[in-house]
């Protein structure tokens, strides 16, 4: 990247691998569970996590000065607020009926560890591009594992990706349904978001076999 | 030089290779390998594992069979109408060749898919890990194919298997190291995943689910799910108990699973304790139930009722509650470890088993999740009996010093 020096770049490469906040830092696991049985609603998430933590941290870099350390994580949580608030309201006048669906999880943002991890650990500390960096990195990390998992939990318990039957019509029985597949009920429920994010972190640490934790 | 001294020389030769688990798995399915300890105790008992698997599989053969012949049964009994219902345990309309040709024919495939996918997947992680492959799966394998219906597609087991065997089993470290019960991960997974073909009452009767809808329809009623249904069930006791009842493969007859329990006891391998709790715990939830009714709490029109006006003792000869109780909550893995740990991890599985059975008709069968979820509390139990003894023991010492 010509754009960034090597230090900069890192801040964004290292989330999206070795220092992922789900798959390395297991945090976020509640809403990466809950929303994830479809990929729209796993991108539009992404997305705004996205959003929140590129604005948000740059925000608090910039007041990291003036704000007095007591009251510092009332202060993050209101930034981190008002732009989930604004993230609420863009959905409900756009996309009404994504933000039905992603319910109650848009407003839970504002509780993401990750989040007010950033803000705590970095965005206090650092300049606001490399904050900026910072949050993009850490959210695609986090949205990056999102994807994925959505896409799996989409394509094996719907059968659909976007909506789309992309196997074939299970009530007409065409496609893969006509030689008697079916969907993976189990897919959809959210024990199974677990077991594939599991299954993401055995996968990433029998590649890298300097992320195995000794115990 | 015999065969025994053959693979032995080829086993030496090549130790340490990537296949030698492979290997030495087959190897030592046929003979005892040529090694003696090295260090520490030089004391061997001849029940090792694979004896300990043996002689469950042994306990487990007469349910198999059984099964086979119950599964052309219950077809030919429906399709065919000079088919009379069996009276006894050795009447020819049950013991005879049309019903296990078309039973045979079914079970097998299972069999063989239980046992084909699950050993692949075991000498695949042992080769990978490169330890030895363990004898862990041959009784997971023989249970898998008793406890699913009769019609269950082939492709759904195979997924089943694999999932069982690495998210249930090999995930923890292998054989020994589970916490879940790998068959009944197993059974749970398809449960979940494939509810359509694992519950409901087009399942359970070869045939049922080609027919339905059909004039000549087969149905594949189990009487857990009639009772949920508040329906009259048309089978007497005796049936139940002989097993002459639609069910999954191998779990039909009670006699025959009574029969497996007093081996498995007889030969040390089951644990009495946990069968006798699991009955126990089991009756407990059945007479709290019947008061209920009897005290007039709930009428006939309550969706319960059915369940719970079922005599308290029949919960014991209906669903596979007798096959869970005797061959699966006894699982010398999952199961407790301490003898007290045992009572109430037994106990629990039962009460809760019947708790799930009627309350939730959605699970008809309430004692694989009670066992599952028993599994996951087996070591808190262990934990805490253990902690009651060295607390008590501490005190004997106090008042000795004292």
């Amino acid at each position: 990247m010509g754009l960034l020096s090597k230090k900069d770049s890192k801040l964004i490469m290292d989330p999206l691998a070795d220092n992922n906040p789900i798959t390395i830092q297991v945090l976020g696991i509640c809403s990466a569970l809950a929303i994830t049985a479809q990929l729209k609603p796993s991108i539009v998430m992404a997305v705004s996590v996205l959003f929140v933590m590129g604005v948000g941290n740059v925000v608090i870099s910039l007041m990291r000065n003036i704000i007095p350390s007591k009251i510092r994580i009332i202060v993050q949580l209101i930034v981190v607020a008002t732009l989930v608030i604004i993230v609420d309201q863009v959905l409900k006048a756009f996309a009404y009926s994504l933000s039905k669906e992603l319910s109650v999880f848009i407003g839970l943002i504002i509780t993401n560890c990750i989040i007010m991890g950033r803000f705590e650990a970095f965005a206090l500390g650092n300049k606001p591009w490399r904050s900026f960096l910072d949050g993009i990195g850490n959210a695609a990390g986090y949205g990056v594992i999102l994807i994925i998992v959505g896409f799996f939990r989409e394509l094996l318990g719907s059968g659909t990706l976007f909506g789309f039957q992309v196997l074939g019509n299970p009530v007409t029985k065409t496609g893969l349904y006509a030689i008697g597949y079916e969907n993976n009920g189990f897919m959809v429920l959210p024990p199974m978001a677990l077991i594939v994010v599991g299954i993401i972190i055995w996968v990433q640490r029998s590649k890298n076999k300097e992320l195995i934790e000794e115990n | 030089m015999g065969l025994k001294q053959k693979l032995h020389t080829l086993k030496e030769k090549y130790r340490g290779k990537k296949m030698a688990p492979a290997f030495n798995a087959l190897h030592t399915f046929l003979y005892l390998p040529n090694e003696t300890t090295h260090s520490g105790s030089h004391v061997r008992a001849a029940d090792d594992l694979k004896r300990t698997m043996n002689t469950v599989i042994m306990a487990l053969i007469p349910c198999l069979i059984f099964g086979m012949f119950n599964a052309g049964y219950q077809t030919n009994l429906q399709t065919d109408p000079e088919i009379t219902q069996a009276m006894s345990l050795f009447s020819g309309e049950f013991w005879n060749w049309s019903n296990f040709v078309i039973g045979f024919w079914k079970v097998l495939p299972l069999v063989i898919v239980s046992y084909g996918v699950g050993l692949a997947v075991e000498f695949l992680f042992a080769v990978i890990k490169g330890h030895e492959v363990e004898e862990g799966y041959l009784v997971t394998g023989m249970l898998v194919p008793l406890i699913v219906p009769i019609d269950i597609p082939l492709w759904m087991l195979v997924v089943a298997v694999i999932f069982g065997v690495v998210i249930g089993k090999e995930v923890f470290g292998g054989t020994g190291m589970n916490i879940l019960n790998p068959a009944l991960t197993i059974r749970a997974f398809l449960f979940f995943a494939y509810p359509t073909w694992m519950s409901g009452d087009k399942v359970w009767v070869h045939g049922a689910v080609e027919t339905a809808g059909k004039p000549d329809a087969i149905s594949g009623e189990t009487i857990l799910g009639s009772l949920a249904q508040n329906n009259e069930i048309g089978y007497s006791v005796i049936d139940m108990f002989l097993g002459f009842i639609p069910g999954s493969v191998g779990e039909t007859s009670t006699l025959l699973i009574l029969l497996g329990a007093l081996f498995l006891i007889y030969t040390k391998i089951g644990s009495w304790r946990i069968m006798l709790s699991t009955v126990l715990g089991a009756l407990a939830m059945g007479l709290i139930f019947n008061g209920v009714v009897s005290a007039g709490w709930i009428d006939s029109s309550s969706k319960f009722f059915g369940l719970m006006n079922t005599e308290f003792w029949h919960h014991l000869i209906i669903g596979g509650f007798a096959f869970g109780a005797v061959y699966m909550a006894t699982d010398p893995v999952t199961a407790s470890q301490t003898n007290k740990g045992k009572w109430i991890y037994g106990f629990l599985i039962g009460f809760i088993s019947i708790l799930i059975r009627v309350f939730n008709p959605a699970y008809p069968e309430g004692v694989m999740l009670a066992i599952l979820l028993m599994n996951v509390f087996a070591p808190t139990i262990d934990h805490y009996v253990v902690q009651g003894n060295v607390k008590k023991r501490m005190k004997r010492i106090k008042v000795k010093t004292a």
